[in-house]
């Protein structure tokens, strides 16, 4: 994104910098990007500023000296297990939903365009993918707790099997990655049809001309155009789950061990008052992680990109 | 992929016909199937599970109207700080600066980058004390959750017309610039601005992340809190709450569908369009 950015801006700097006439044209200069400047403040004051400051707080004691006790104390012990449990979770909910969304999207990739089927699909996609948080915990302590109503089917189908005794959790990661999929595998199937989409047939056709059968094609040709997406693709799924918050909070009570959950208690004040740096250390972290992540994706955009146009 | 070849080659087999080598019936409706038990199944169970009584219930409690009301108040100082904070910067960027929009786009996915969790942390820091008792600091920062989907619904509404020709148009014939955006700009951006405005609605009604770190009993929080009281009630709140982002949703992905074939709104283009941006930039006269 920076280089992005960077790219963006040296002709300007040129062009104002080498000729005559300096200071009018960085009077205009200036008047241009006016229009920019409202939306300009607003990011600094409400994304940049906070996001600052907590890079600053991480490495700061309670009486505002430098220190890298706080990013030490967030690696290990059980802030280190909620980093761990995080991260698993979001691998696990990035590949299982990454495979059963590409499944669902190659299933309507080979209906026809005006299929009713798939325009349900997709419809219902753009629905799910949008559903996180507070009512989906819901849905699924309504379904599956031990007062559930799936729950209650399967004792009277099994004549009294209740899988609360037999292992079975909603609070625990098991129940949280159950409950992830739910917006997870909608998403996957928006980010991959696109993308799915961009394989033309014309190549399928060369490959089969030249004898090859499914597997060949998708081993020689489909699956290698499409693999940059599609790990793209998981990485948005990794950076979807491992930011998600409301879902776990409001399913497991806040009890399960996440890096959001716990910086979370950490900033309410449920734990012990003063280790809000603790906490900032932890949200750093948390974003160098979604950082790294993106950047992946925009590497694997850009490969694909260059099929899939 | 093995799954996907494998599985095609046994139904070929099975289907024994060459000439419908590209649809594999049975295993379409076998995936679909399980995703729509999947996906339903829970949604019964909750309306099972809520029963009707607690549906009646819902909207009795004082606190309901309170946390409702809040969340509706939010709503509604978002979405208009939204527009009025994006409408004339996309449409500025497009006619005056258009080499920035890629810095834009990037821009306005950081929020998405940066967790609500950690944002919210970072803003309770930072916030002047006259905002930090207020919920109307929710209201301020959930223009910058919304901004992602604010601006590429914009930003994909001006591509679909030609916004230069008819500003310059517009200024030719001696309309001063509020009149052109007002008059001109605005009337054509009518969907983008629907579906920026029903996003952001879907995304305050739904945002509990940052309501709750702040202290505010908003309408999800609430749900959340009065699982204690009741159950049934809260899943009831739940379900209700899933029904209005629903139609909100399914209103925009409709209205979108028709205006422009793939610019539709919300999460659909958010990670996509930037494969199509590249192609649309490089023909873009400067």
């Amino acid at each position: 994104m920076a280089e992005i950015a960077t790219q963006a801006a040296a002709p300007e700097v040129s062009a104002s910098g080498a000729r005559p006439g300096r200071a009018s044209r960085l009077i205009r200069a200036v008047a241009r990007w006016a229009g920019v400047l409202p939306f300009g403040a607003y990011v600094a004051l409400g994304l940049a500023a906070p996001t600052i400051a907590i890079a600053i707080g991480a490495f700061q004691d309670n009486n505002g000296h430098a220190t890298v006790s706080n990013i030490d104390a967030a690696v290990h012990g059980t802030y280190l297990t909620g980093l761990k449990t995080s991260i698993e979770l979001s691998v696990a909910t990035a590949i299982v939903p990454g495979i059963f969304g590409l499944l669902i999207a190659y299933a309507i990739y080979t209906a026809k365009r005006g299929n009713v089927l798939r325009r349900v699909v997709i419809t219902a996609s753009g629905v799910f993918a949008n559903f996180g948080g507070v009512p989906l915990a819901f849905l699924f302590i309504a379904a599956l707790s031990t007062t559930g109503v799936v729950t209650g089917w399967i004792k009277d189908i099994t004549g009294g099997f209740n899988i609360w005794n037999h292992g079975f959790t909603l609070y625990n990661a098991f129940g949280v990655f159950f409950v992830y999929m739910y917006f997870q595998i909608p998403l996957m199937v928006l980010v991959i049809l696109p993308a799915l989409e961009g394989l033309k047939p014309a190549w399928r056709e060369a490959a089969q001309n030249m004898g090859a059968g499914p597997w060949q094609y998708w081993r020689y040709v489909g699956g290698p155009v499409l693999f940059p997406s599609f790990l793209g693709c998981l990485l948005l799924l990794f950076g979807s789950a491992f930011s998600a918050y409301a879902t776990a909070e409001a399913l497991t009570g806040g009890t399960i061990a996440l890096t959001p959950i716990q910086i979370g208690a950490l900033l309410n004040g449920n734990v012990l008052a003063g280790q809000e740096n603790l906490g900032y250390a932890m949200g750093l972290i948390m974003v160098v992680v979604i950082t790294i992540v993106m950047i992946g994706y925009t590497i694997l955009q850009r490969r694909a990109a260059r099929w899939l146009r | 992929m093995a799954a996907v070849a494998s599985s095609e080659q046994t139904d070929i087999q099975r289907a024994g016909a060459p000439a419908r080598r590209r649809s594999f019936p049975v295993w379409r409706w076998a995936i679909l199937l399980i995703a729509a038990a999947y996906f339903l199944i829970p949604l019964y169970a909750a309306l099972r599970f809520a029963g009707f009584k607690a549906f009646t219930q819902v909207t009795s409690y004082p606190s309901f109207g309170s946390a409702f009301g809040l969340s509706l108040r939010l709503a509604i100082i978002a979405t208009v700080l939204t527009l009025v904070l994006m409408v004339p910067t996309t449409v500025y960027v497009h006619l005056r600066l258009p080499r920035i929009r890629r810095v834009m786009e990037a821009i306005t996915i950081l929020p998405i980058v940066i967790p609500p969790i950690v944002l919210i942390i970072g803003v309770l820091k930072v916030a002047p004390g006259f905002l930090l008792g207020s919920p109307n600091l929710l209201g301020l920062e959930y223009v910058v959750l919304a901004m992602p989907f604010a601006y590429r619904s914009l930003d994909a509404g001006l591509r679909s017309f030609d916004v230069k020709t008819m500003v310059e148009a517009a200024n030719s014939l001696g309309a001063g610039w509020p009149t052109t955006l007002w008059r001109v700009v605005v009337p054509n951006l009518r969907t983008a601005m629907l579906s920026a405005t029903v996003l952001t609605v879907a995304l305050v009604l739904g945002e509990y992340t940052m309501a709750s770190l702040d202290n505010f009993q908003t309408f999800p929080v609430w749900i959340v809190n009065f699982e204690q009281n009741s159950g049934p009630v809260s899943v009831a709140a739940s379900l209700l709450a899933l029904f209005v982002t629903w139609i909100l949703l399914m209103f925009i992905v409709t209205v979108g569908g028709r205006s422009a074939s793939k610019r539709g709104g919300g999460q659909v283009q958010l990670f996509t369009i930037s494969t199509q941006t590249a192609s649309h930039t490089t023909g873009e006269p400067e």
